[in-house]
């Protein structure tokens, strides 16, 4: 992929052009077969709701459907009442997105531009400690807290994923902020920019690459969580869609056709966006990973 | 982007007129400027409204025989002395505790050569590179969901048309055996996570340390040894580190694999608090959460310690 390609420069020994050209295929070959512990669930995944009935409750599953069923998608759309589920979830990544954006970046500006003061970097530290508080350890008060606040439902979750990817997005921010001299805006500041059209301007337009990481890493991790709907979320119907999922897995045993239909709708909105924007994410990600 | 640049632009134009005594005033009010501190406060005062002071309510609590609701009164360190001669949450801890160091060291070992694998000159790079990362994308329960049909009905049935004897009955189903299937699923989805920092870490290393050792008639085996393991290192630190402790929070796919059974076999730590509402144990498991806390950063203290110094830079 072009975007995992930085500047230095990758040569091999041409002389033995040979050697490495039956090498890589071997390579490629044990990938290839490596790659099958992937596809091979996919493929399950995304059969099995075009079986009908007794297919999908006979065999091991690999086989390929004949007759095709689309009824199960239509059965397990009203079964979880996916509109509503898809609802809540796009409610809290937008939340957990916009938020982690928000605050992780402006927080981090200010910690990068006050670094000689006590507080700032004190702050810097205190919100890194998070790092080392997983939700576990403080879930049975913050039902307590958010139940007392009226959080209890898809908005307090929201906001429990930007706490809980804070410190790590602050990392990066504060690490890229770091090799971004005050020098690029002081002069903008001279001519009587705030601090705040500073940021707004001159600052946030820089951040762009950084944005994209926070941003994916929020989005699939609010998006596909479970732990901190299933216990935060007061009302049952006001879950996400991971969480109904639960209804299958409790309840029908043999219908492994609806529930797949089920799985799949769910999943579906992360694959497709993967798959048309690979390029995109993945480079997004790596930007992360490099910081 | 452009409108920046041309704030930037005209700002150096006029800045001589405007000369030194602004520049000092400048510097000053931003040292002192309150705009700072806004843009710091919802970052600090979320945190301490919903993690800090929370935690310091449910450490308070430890002490308590609170039930989640109703009366109550401290108890002093009783719930942590019961906690010592609980079965069931020292089970939690064996089992969460053996099940991270075996995921965090399968999924190091897969990330790494597949990492080494798909930096080589291989053919369908772009695709298998795409092929490995979909686990990263979906959602930990509804994978689990999908290899729950997998390894209890999937392969049991495969297995029995096979004629492969000891496969037709569930890995799930197994007390001895669950936790083999919930390491799997976990690193299943982990490896796209390691994978990501192993490519990025490679791409460091450049080309001609390999090209040297491979005049000296290093093989590829006494490369990987002498250059790409050294230099990687830091990395496997990094990978470590956060994995394990990722791994010790195990809860999504636990849930949708074996829901902690069979028996208690499979309950992670994560589980057992949060059983803490529904059983009216809340004080005693909030002293779980406390020693869960100190286990967790007593674990990530050791290994930074135990791996610092160990990486080599070029």
């Amino acid at each position: 992929m072009a975007t995992l390609n930085p500047t230095a420069p990758r040569r091999r020994p041409s002389r033995r052009a040979t050697d490495t050209e039956r090498a890589n295929w071997k390579t490629t070959t044990i990938l290839l077969l490596c790659s099958l512990t992937i596809l091979l669930p996919l493929y399950l995944a995304i059969t099995m709701p075009f079986k009908n009935n007794q297919q999908a409750s006979s065999g091991s599953g690999f086989s390929l459907p004949s007759p095709i069923d689309l009824g199960n998608f239509k059965i397990a759309w009203d079964t979880v009442g996916f509109p509503k589920a898809l609802f809540f979830s796009v409610v809290i990544a937008i939340i957990a997105v916009a938020g982690s954006l928000i605050v992780s970046s402006m927080a981090a500006y200010a910690i990068v531009r006050n670094w000689d003061h006590k507080l700032y970097r004190f702050s810097y530290f205190y919100l890194l400690a998070a790092m080392f508080i997983p939700f576990p350890v403080v879930a049975l008060p913050q039902v307590q807290l958010t139940a007392f606040l009226h959080l209890d439902n898809p908005i307090g979750v929201g906001l429990l994923h930007i706490l809980f990817g804070m410190s790590f997005n602050v990392l990066l921010y504060t690490a890229f902020l770091r090799s971004v001299p005050f020098e690029l805006e002081e002069s903008a500041r001279l001519d009587g920019c705030s601090t705040w059209m500073a940021f707004r301007r001159i600052i946030l337009p820089l951040l762009g690459p950084m944005n994209a990481t926070v941003g994916i890493f929020a989005f699939l991790a609010s998006w596909n969580d479970f732990m901190m709907p299933s216990i935060i979320t007061a009302n049952p119907a006001q879950q996400t869609l991971p969480v109904v999922q639960a209804l299958f897995a409790n309840a029908l045993t043999t219908n492994y056709n609806i529930a797949f239909a089920s799985y799949l709708m769910a999943m579906a909105p992360t694959l497709i966006v993967y798959v048309f924007a690979q390029r995109w994410v993945m480079s997004g990600v790596t930007q992360g990973a490099i910081k | 982007m452009s409108t920046a640049a041309g704030t930037v632009g005209t700002a150096l134009a006029v800045e001589t007129d405007t000369g030194q005594p602004q520049q000092a005033l400048d510097h000053r009010e931003r040292r002192f400027d309150p705009t700072y501190l806004l843009m710091l406060f919802p970052a600090v005062a979320l945190f301490t409204v919903f993690i800090t002071i929370p935690a310091l309510i449910g450490m308070l609590f430890s002490l308590t025989n609170y039930s989640g609701f109703g009366s109550w009164k401290f108890v002093g360190l009783s719930n942590f002395t019961s906690l010592a001669g609980d079965q069931t949450i020292l089970g939690s801890y064996w089992f969460t505790i053996y099940f991270s160091v075996i995921t965090t060291i399968l999924v190091n070992v897969i990330a790494l050569a597949l990492a080494i694998g798909l930096n080589s000159k291989i053919k369908l790079k772009t695709a298998l590179r795409g092929v490995f990362f979909v686990p990263m994308v979906l959602s930990g329960i509804v994978v689990a969901y999908v290899f729950k049909y997998l390894l209890g009905t999937s392969i049991p049935a495969l297995a029995t048309s096979l004629g492969w004897t000891g496969g037709e009955t569930s890995l799930l189903g197994s007390p001895h055996w669950a936790w083999l299937g919930v390491v799997l699923v976990t690193a299943w989805q982990a490896v796209p996570g390691m994978l990501i920092i192993y490519l990025a870490g490679l791409l460091s290393i450049p080309g001609e340390v390999y090209e040297a050792a491979s005049l000296d008639g290093a093989g590829a085996w006494k490369a990987f040894r002498s250059i790409t393991l050294p230099l990687m290192a830091g990395y496997v630190v990094i990978n470590s580190v956060l994995g394990f402790k990722n791994f010790l929070n195990a809860y999504d796919i636990i849930v949708g694999l074996t829901g902690g059974g069979p028996g208690t076999s499979t309950t992670s730590i994560a589980m057992s608090i949060f059983t803490g509402f529904q059983t009216g144990d809340y004080a005693y498991q909030m002293a779980n959460a406390v020693v869960f806390f100190i286990v967790t950063i007593a674990i990530s203290l050791g290994q930074l310690f135990f791996m610092r110094g160990r990486e080599v830079n070029l």
